[in-house]
């Protein structure tokens, strides 16, 4: 499909750059040339996304400016004791590289599906969605850890009473959706499991006919989720 | 889409270099992505190399504009990533990269607002409360 079509039949290759950019938007027709519609709606969903998260982080960034209280330090706050001795910061840690990982095996995962590899499509999604439940597990882990510390929506031992509501809004939202994330990967990889994909079997909620791209598609819903907790874990662990 | 090859069996240049034009793509109608899954573990093993740098930068404890200078860059650069290579917008007609990337970047605007705000509302605080909350 990187060609149009003219009135007369004939193809011409379509331009590229800022001419094509134009040319695609003006076309009346569809603006998303070489992409399915399945695609495109998911991408527009994650611009969506993009901005709820945009919205937390600007909004714990203007309490963050306009307290007077000290804020509570993260690399002490998120501070683990491994051994006899405090190390800043190790299990965000742990859980970035564990999503990295995480979005690593789901990126071969959608190259083995476009090479139709079933078995090994549906392994690594599977242990991409291990990794994800991980992750989560993780994450409740720290959570308890920081209630059973005091931490709470309207307050915390160390300092400004925002850092408890910002940190349980962001993360838990962040975490919500890779909850979404791991289910709707195990929903996936059966599918792949089964062949649907092979055999044009239809999904029992759309009666459509699913491709190999429904995993790109699954893929990009999970490398967003990975896109979000690398800011997150810039702007509010790290910061 | 200079990588993007036509679906098939067999077809996934494991050998295809960068500046591949396939013009096999046209006669399907779905361009997928395919790439060596060398690329995938390239890009891994930096995402795991710049998730190291940004957390050694917390480890040692730098602090002022060094700190979030290199929090910023290796943000930006993991991002960029994963962006890029792991969603396949690389490849991608321009028309979609930019529907989908510029929106994001205008919320920069509303940051700059949002700092004016903060600091406004830092200064009614502190002229009008004080040393209270």
């Amino acid at each position: 499909m990187a060609e149009t079509l003219t009135h007369i039949g004939q193809t011409e290759p379509r331009p590229t750059g800022w001419e094509g950019i134009a040319a695609d938007w003006s076309s009346d027709q569809r603006a998303f040339k070489n992409v399915s519609w399945g695609k495109a709606m998911m991408w527009i969903f994650l611009l969506s996304d993009t901005f709820i998260f945009g919205c937390f982080l600007l909004s714990y960034m203007t309490a963050r400016i306009s307290t007077r209280v000290p804020w509570p330090n993260p690399s002490e706050v998120f501070a683990l004791r491994i051994g006899g001795s405090d190390i800043p910061l190790i299990l965000i840690a742990i859980m970035t590289f564990v999503l990295i990982s995480s979005s690593g095996t789901m990126a071969m995962a959608v190259n083995f599906g476009y090479r139709r590899d079933r078995r090994k499509t549906a392994i690594l999604m599977l242990l991409t969605a291990a990794l994800g439940a991980t992750f989560v597990g993780m994450q409740a882990f720290e959570w308890t850890k920081l209630i059973t510390e005091g931490v709470r929506p309207w307050g915390n031992p160390w300092g400004a009473a925002q850092f408890g509501s910002s940190f349980f809004m962001i993360t838990g939202f962040h975490g919500t959706h890779v909850t979404i994330g791991v289910i709707f990967l195990i929903i996936v990889a059966r599918k792949v499991w089964r062949g649907d994909f092979d055999t044009g079997r239809r999904g029992f909620f759309t009666s459509r006919t699913g491709r190999y791209e429904n995993v790109e598609i699954m893929g990009l819903y999970w490398h967003f989720v990975d896109l979000v907790w690398v800011f997150i874990f810039a702007f509010f662990y790290l910061w | 889409m200079a990588e993007a090859t036509a679906n098939g069996l067999g077809q996934h240049a494991l050998h295809a270099g960068h500046a591949h034009e396939a013009p096999a793509a046209a006669a399907h109608a779905d361009v997928h992505q395919e790439h060596p899954i060398k690329l995938y573990l390239v890009v891994w093993a930096w995402l795991f190399i710049l998730s190291t740098c940004s957390y050694l930068v917390d480890y040692f404890g730098l602090h002022g504009y060094l700190r979030w200078s290199l929090i910023l860059i290796f943000m930006i650069l993991k991002a960029g990533l994963i962006v890029a290579v792991f969603m396949h917008m690389a490849w991608e007609r321009l028309a979609l990269a930019y529907a989908i990337i510029l929106p994001p970047i205008l919320v920069l605007v509303f940051v700059t607002m949002m700092i004016f705000e903060a600091d406004y509302t830092l200064f009614t605080r502190l002229a009008f409360f004080g040393s209270g909350p």
